[in-house]
């Protein structure tokens, strides 16, 4: 057997165990070694690539790799579980970028490439890998409050973004030697500045609260980058790890627009998710029930059934240990503990999970919105802690600004405590009926500091 | 096969592990949902592959210091991506 089908035949294996890898992350069981599987299948690639590849120099090469490796070494061990949403923009942008450069190097080394399917195939790498990049770091830049998580929006914003993009296309056209009026060199620094304006022209209306949205789509764009890649190189093992990211990306993306039963449409365009210009004046002006630590505990230490619904501001106020504490406890005491899982509870898809097994709550005890629903009609008493819109029934309400919205009806227990800081608003602004109902007590104060005071009341418990 | 062409073959594997990714992703459980989206972060550094080609054959400076670049990236992808998805997989216990 020749080397070429050696190294042919090691790609075919690294795709099969990149397809089994995913396979295996169909169960919290296996999803470990289906993980490893996965690296596995990436070692297997990156070697069947340095054997074959004609290589010049292996410095530059091998430079490359270690600084790589060390900088996502050192942020993949030490970064906070609640910081995850950024670590993987980031990370969704390095990755287009590193697709986008592939092609670029390939344009450079071949300026007079033509207007062929090699041509056709490096400006979309080009355009898809410089989008993903420049996008990915706004999208991290808003997550980490280094700009507003506000929508940036200016008039005509969605047709200067198109006009942009024809011109994008007409350049990329140029570039491949169409019209003749520019060189095509320049035309294609143009084009690469072009593809990262579009970047950041499409990320900056898109609000804080839509951002679990925005960083799958930013996912799946870093998949079809790769692909364009490999389609630019002419190499299967990229067109399919890309296409099977893109895939993934997009379910991921679909499934965040029907959690907050938006369109992908209205996510992108609609520069919602901000709180600006809402009328606020009426809001949390009728008399609730408050309850203290001691009340709360007596409500939940004496039945037999609780449902724990977390929201981001329990993630905000690292509150996720006491919780768990506080459900450990009640377990203690006989009481049947679940929790309820929005699914865009947190920035993006599946980081409540996250974070509630780093507080070491077992994975077999997280239930989400469809598993659970239909029992809170049978709990005894519901814990809400920091969670908002997506447990407001006005939901239900054809008016309402979030009509249609999935949500965790909570309001159907026999008791509901709801943990919050004051009675102000979730992301979409508006008042929440469910804090003011009979069978509702509130429970004000900082998620971490009251979840403590909660662990102190249950332990006195007779 | 021949007269098919690269093009047409790279597009129908492109089209085949789409509808496979979307089989193997719909089964994957919410409450995964965020270890696979750092996987599959990690999966798309697969442009490592390209970024090695395209600097081992690199023969200008600029060339070299993109390649360099694209390989520093993806690799941050590949390497950061599998780490963190692993130490969030083995968070996820049963007790």
């Amino acid at each position: 057997m020749n080397l070429t089908v050696l190294v042919e035949l090691t790609y075919l294996l690294s795709a099969i165990l990149f397809v089994v890898g995913l396979k295996r992350l169909q169960s919290p069981a296996t999803a470990r070694a289906g993980n490893a599987l996965a690296a596995l299948a990436m070692l297997l690639a990156i070697i069947a690539t340095m054997v074959d590849a004609e290589i010049l120099s292996w410095t530059g090469i091998l430079i490359g790799m270690a600084i790589g490796g060390v900088i996502g070494g050192i942020a993949a061990r030490t970064v906070e579980m609640t910081s995850m949403p950024q670590l993987v923009g980031i990370f969704n942008g390095f990755g287009g970028g590193a697709s986008a450069l592939v092609a670029v190097a390939e344009f450079l080394s071949n300026p007079a490439i033509g207007a062929g399917t090699p041509g056709v195939t490096m400006l979309l790498g080009t355009l898809i890998g410089g989008v993903t990049f420049s996008g990915s770091f706004i999208a991290f830049a808003k997550l980490q409050e280094l700009m507003t998580g506000n929508p940036i929006t200016f008039p005509g914003q969605n047709g200067f973004n198109l006009v942009l993009l024809v011109v994008g296309l007409v350049i990329g056209a140029t570039t491949l030697g169409a019209f003749g009026f520019l060189e095509p060199l320049t035309a294609f620094y143009i084009f690469c500045g072009i593809s990262l304006l579009l970047g950041v022209l499409l990320v900056i209306p898109i609000g804080g609260a839509d951002m679990p949205v925005v960083i799958s789509l930013l996912n799946s764009y870093s998949g079809l980058a790769a692909s364009a890649a490999g389609f630019v190189i002419g190499n299967m093992v990229l067109i399919i790890s890309g296409a099977l990211v893109g895939a993934a990306g997009l379910i991921l993306t679909m499934l965040m627009c029907k959690g907050m039963n938006r369109s992908l449409a209205n996510v992108a365009f609609g520069g919602f998710g901000g709180s600006a210009g809402v009328d606020r004046s009426q809001i949390g002006q009728r008399p609730v029930r408050k309850a203290d630590p001691e009340a709360v505990a007596a409500e939940l230490g004496y039945v037999n059934s609780v449902v724990i619904v977390p929201g981001y501001g329990m993630a905000v106020a690292q509150a996720q240990h006491e919780l768990r504490k506080v459900g450990d406890l009640l377990e203690g005491r006989g009481v049947d503990v679940k929790y309820a899982i929005h699914p865009v509870a947190g920035r993006m898809p599946g980081h409540m999970n996250v974070l509630l097994a780093e507080a070491d709550v077992s994975y077999d005890k997280l239930f989400d919105l469809d598993e659970i629903n239909d029992d809170f009609g049978n709990t005894d008493a519901v814990l809400v802690v920091g969670a908002n819109d997506v447990v407001n029934p006005a939901a239900r309400d054809p008016g309402s600004v979030i009509a249609g919205m999935p949500i965790l009806d909570v309001d159907r227990a026999r008791r509901v405590i709801v943990m919050k800081r004051s009675l102000s608003p979730g992301f979409a602004g508006i008042d929440n009926d469910l804090f003011y109902m009979d069978n509702t007590l509130m429970f004000f104060g900082d998620a971490k500091e009251s979840m403590a005071d909660l662990v102190r009341e249950v332990r006195e418990l007779s | 096969m021949a007269e098919m062409g690269e093009l047409m073959i790279g597009l129908y594997v492109f089209a085949l592990a789409t509808m496979a990714g979307r089989e193997l992703i719909t089964k994957v459980p919410p409450t995964l949902h965020t270890p696979l989206m750092s996987g599959a972060n990690a999966i798309s550094g697969i442009a490592i592959v390209g970024a090695i080609v395209v600097t081992g054959r690199a023969e200008g400076t600029l060339q070299v210091v993109l390649g360099v670049a694209a390989i520093a990236m993806a690799m941050i992808n590949v390497i950061g991506g599998f780490m963190v998805t692993d130490r969030m997989l083995g968070m996820f216990r049963k007790r």
